[in-house]
């Protein structure tokens, strides 16, 4: 990779929010480049399903509150990096209209061992999805539809309490 | 004066994104919601609504939290990302 990374603590936090879409092998090579120390890569790719409680989906527009959506997102990183031992954090959300099969999240995290890394990423996305000031808006067979917030989304980012 | 956006649904059901009101009389965020009730009538359901969440200055805040002039507040509904 041509880019350098600083490596640096404050400086291996990365948050992104665009309408571009992103490269995985890409983002993974720019979590290992000059990365000796961290063992362990685990990453998490979002994509747009073709179907949403029963009915056919054709693409989401995703709105967000700038300025506050990265914001958000940096203040989860910070937790996590308080309760793992992690090395690397990027991630990159997506916004305006997706159509099925493209990608709208990615959150990749490096840990000297893997344990940390799977356990932050997780956290990481848990808390996105309840807390991160993304509103997502389905292109649907029955019209355009605001999604609702799911409960089950709400319990599974609890259980880190 | 205070800046208060709009996003989402919220922002559909009102017909507005962003607006600006005086300070004067606005202390918190509830009474805040009332002066958006007082300013349009028809906008009573959508901020009695409990699910409604709000934030200042880019970050969330309750009901209870003291506004001051030059803040940006926000209205929006739970959020669905990810």
């Amino acid at each position: 990779m041509s880019k350098d990374l600083v490596v640096n603590k404050e400086k291996t936090i990365e948050v992104s929010v665009q309408e571009a879409d992103f490269n995985l092998a890409e983002e993974v090579a720019l979590l290992e480049y000059n990365n000796n120390v961290d063992g362990a890569v685990v990453t998490f790719a979002g994509r747009v399903r073709n179907k949403n409680e029963g009915l056919a989906v054709t693409a989401l527009t995703i709105e967000h509150y700038p300025g506050m959506t990265e914001n958000s997102l940096k203040q989860i990183i910070s937790e996590a990096k308080e309760r793992w031992d992690i090395g690397r954090v990027k991630v990159i959300h997506r916004i305006g209209r997706l159509a099925i099969g493209e990608q709208i999240v990615f959150v990749g995290v490096t840990s000297q061992h893997r344990q940390d890394a799977f356990a932050a990423n997780e956290f990481i996305m848990d808390f996105l999805k309840v807390k991160a000031p993304f509103w997502k808006k389905e292109v649907t067979e029955a019209g355009d539809k605001w999604l609702n917030a799911k409960n089950s989304d709400r319990n599974k980012a609890e259980q880190w309490s | 004066m205070i800046k208060i956006v709009f996003f989402a649904t919220l922002r559909e059901q009102l017909g507005c994104s962003e607006l600006s009101l005086p300070t004067t009389g606005i202390t918190t965020i509830n009474q805040l919601k009332i002066e958006l009730i007082n300013h349009q009538a028809s906008w009573q359901p959508y901020f009695e609504n409990h699910s409604l969440l709000s934030a200042v200055n880019h970050e969330m805040v309750d009901g209870e939290h003291m506004i001051k002039s030059g803040d940006e507040v926000a209205f929006f509904p739970p959020v669905t990302g990810g």
